[in-house]
């Protein structure tokens, strides 16, 4: 079992089909469904990824969708070297510097 | 709950969700009064810096950016470089100046009884209404556009969810699309919170003490007011608030010019294209929309009305910004941004113009960090097949490549014509109230609401084929 009642999950679920958007958005966005993820406490008593699954939130709502995660964490970064902003700092700088300081 | 049963209860779930009737303001026509709403339903400037005084939003230090002043003055006329000063927004609670108006959000919601706040926001927005509400013990919800269809998001926003629930708040993610807006509608019926809105009356008069500062700032330390105050523009409350600080200050000299990251091309409700962008606000996408269509907002009438403050609009392109971020990293020692130092760029730029002795204020930075720093960003920008070149900024296609200036004298301004703009707000007043007549009344609005005067509404009104 991935998941027990209690732990900490995100899970996901569609807010509206393909084809059930609003007329007003653009082709690419009307071909695929609007999405949905949320985190919370699972409520059901042990669930797999992929199980339909009942959450209650950190704020206490109760929300369905289907567990895509347990013990979810933040992957974002400051991200790679960026060779291309390297000449920024010696330039500004060394324009200063011809300025005569 | 079908979609349009909801969005037909949009009305209805405004007005219990941000205790006001905007009925009580409008008239028969385009016009409504701006000036009654903000008075009635505001605070006073008095009000709101206790307000935010109380949660600690505010007072924020200006910095005199001397070296980028003399950088410059490197690439002006002789004679030419205004003084470049920075308003350093980022050291509020949460990071930007979007505290100020969620310290006024907040506080109403909880002086109306509210048990909670809502927020539909992918930015710096989100986190202050987390961290306001943490203050104040209200709970709290930010609803993020976030992902691609295949589940990619903005490292940016991402982010942004990120320091929500570090405050306690519940972040519900969507893949892209206006429907975020009937999400949002669903929570704030099941839940009964308040609509943490940036655009209600509240909320901009929030910003005013911004506007204000900068006034009582700059008289102190200068014994003047500033020449000029530059905005990165995205849904226009920044500018509106800020600009109306000023007014209130007595500051009326003083030009206020809005700046906006060049994203042209790009939709914004495209699913493909979401992650081609490296800027998730600030940005044409909000800026141009919104400046041509306030009342597109998420209550019934915006009180920020970005056209009725703006002296002259600019935009520039991704790349200058970032230059310009990392310049102020190198040379001033104040590492923040990037989308907070799209006015930066412009300033810097705009200063060329400037006599030596005139003074520009960037009235705002926020804070960087993981996901929405500049090597965040152009590390997603490569991942999504964008070009990284170091050359002309002018040539640069959003969506396609990001062009970094070879040297700061190609960092350059585009204007946007305010005229045109001015003409598309009157014609979406036109196609919207849907009158092929304008009374007295209204011709007065439109004047206000697009800072013009009765010569040019009426020659556009003619255009229009429109009576008045």
């Amino acid at each position: 079992m991935d998941a027990r009642k209690g732990d900490w999950v995100r899970i996901h679920d569609a807010v509206l089909e393909a084809g059930k958007r609003a007329p007003s958005v653009p082709e690419d966005t009307q071909r695929v469904p609007l999405e949905m993820w949320v985190k919370g406490f699972l409520l059901d008593e042990g669930a797999n990824i992929g199980d339909r699954v009942k959450i209650e939130t950190y704020i206490g709502r109760i929300v369905e969708g289907v567990l895509v995660e347990v013990n979810p964490y933040y992957k974002h970064d400051f991200g790679k070297c960026v060779p291309e902003l390297l000449y920024i700092g010696k330039q500004v700088r060394s324009l200063l510097d011809e300025d005569g300081e | 709950m079908s979609y349009e049963a909801v969005m037909g209860r949009n009305f209805e779930i405004m007005r219990k969700a941000v205790g006001m009737d905007y009925s009580r303001f409008e008239s028969k026509g385009i016009g409504f009064d701006y000036e009654k709403m903000m008075e009635e339903t505001g605070y006073t400037l008095e009000e709101i810096k206790r307000i935010q005084a109380e949660t600690g939003v505010g007072n924020t230090p200006i910095y005199e950016l001397r070296n980028l002043t003399k950088l410059a003055r490197n690439f002006a006329p002789k004679g030419k470089g205004a003084r470049i000063f920075l308003k350093d927004e980022a050291v509020n609670p949460s990071g930007s100046f979007k505290d100020r108006r969620a310290a006024t959000s907040c506080y109403h919601a909880k002086r109306l009884g509210y048990k909670g706040v809502i927020a539909a926001t992918s930015g710096n927005y989100g986190s202050a209404v987390a961290s306001q509400a943490a203050m104040r013990g209200l709970k709290c919800i930010v609803v993020q556009e976030c992902y691609d269809s295949k589940g990619v998001g903005q490292p940016e926003i991402i982010e942004k969810a990120r320091k929500c629930e570090a405050h306690g708040a519940e972040v519900v993610q969507l893949t892209v699309g206006p429907e975020l807006f009937y999400t949002f509608l669903v929570l704030l019926e099941e839940t009964g919170y308040f609509n943490a809105s940036l655009y209600t009356p509240f909320a901009i008069a929030g910003v005013e003490t911004l506007g204000y500062e900068i006034a009582m700032q700059f008289r102190e330390r200068e014994g003047r007011d500033p020449d000029v105050v530059i905005v990165t523009n995205a849904g226009g409350g920044n500018l509106t608030g800020t600009a109306r600080g000023l007014i209130k200050a007595g500051a009326k000299e003083t030009k206020v010019i809005g700046a906006s990251v060049n994203l042209t091309g790009l939709h914004m409700a495209s699913d493909i294209q979401f992650n081609k962008k490296s800027f998730t606000t600030g940005h044409t996408g909000f800026g141009i929309p919104f400046t041509t269509w306030p009342d597109r907002s998420d209550v019934p009438r915006s009180a920020a009305r970005p056209l009725r403050y703006m002296d002259r609009y600019v935009t520039v392109n991704q790349g200058s910004v970032f230059y310009m971020t990392e310049a102020l990293a190198q040379l001033e020692g104040l590492e923040r941004g990037p989308a907070g130092n799209t006015s930066l760029a412009a300033a810097f730029k705009i200063a060329q113009e400037l006599d030596e002795d005139q003074i520009i204020v960037v009235q705002e930075t926020e804070y960087t960090g993981a996901g929405k720093h500049l090597n965040a960003q152009l590390t997603f920008a490569k991942e999504n097949g964008i070009d990284i070149i170091i050359g002309d900024p002018r040539e640069e296609i959003p969506g396609k490549n990001i062009i970094l200036p070879k040297d700061p004298g190609y960092i350059s301004v585009e204007e946007v014509d305010l005229n045109r703009t001015r003409r598309s707000y009157i014609r979406n007043c036109i196609k919207h109230y849907n009158v092929d007549k304008v009374s007295e009344e209204d011709l007065s609005f439109l004047c206000q609401d697009t800072k013009s005067h009765e010569v040019f509404v009426k020659s556009v009104l003619d255009e229009l084929g429109i009576k008045y």
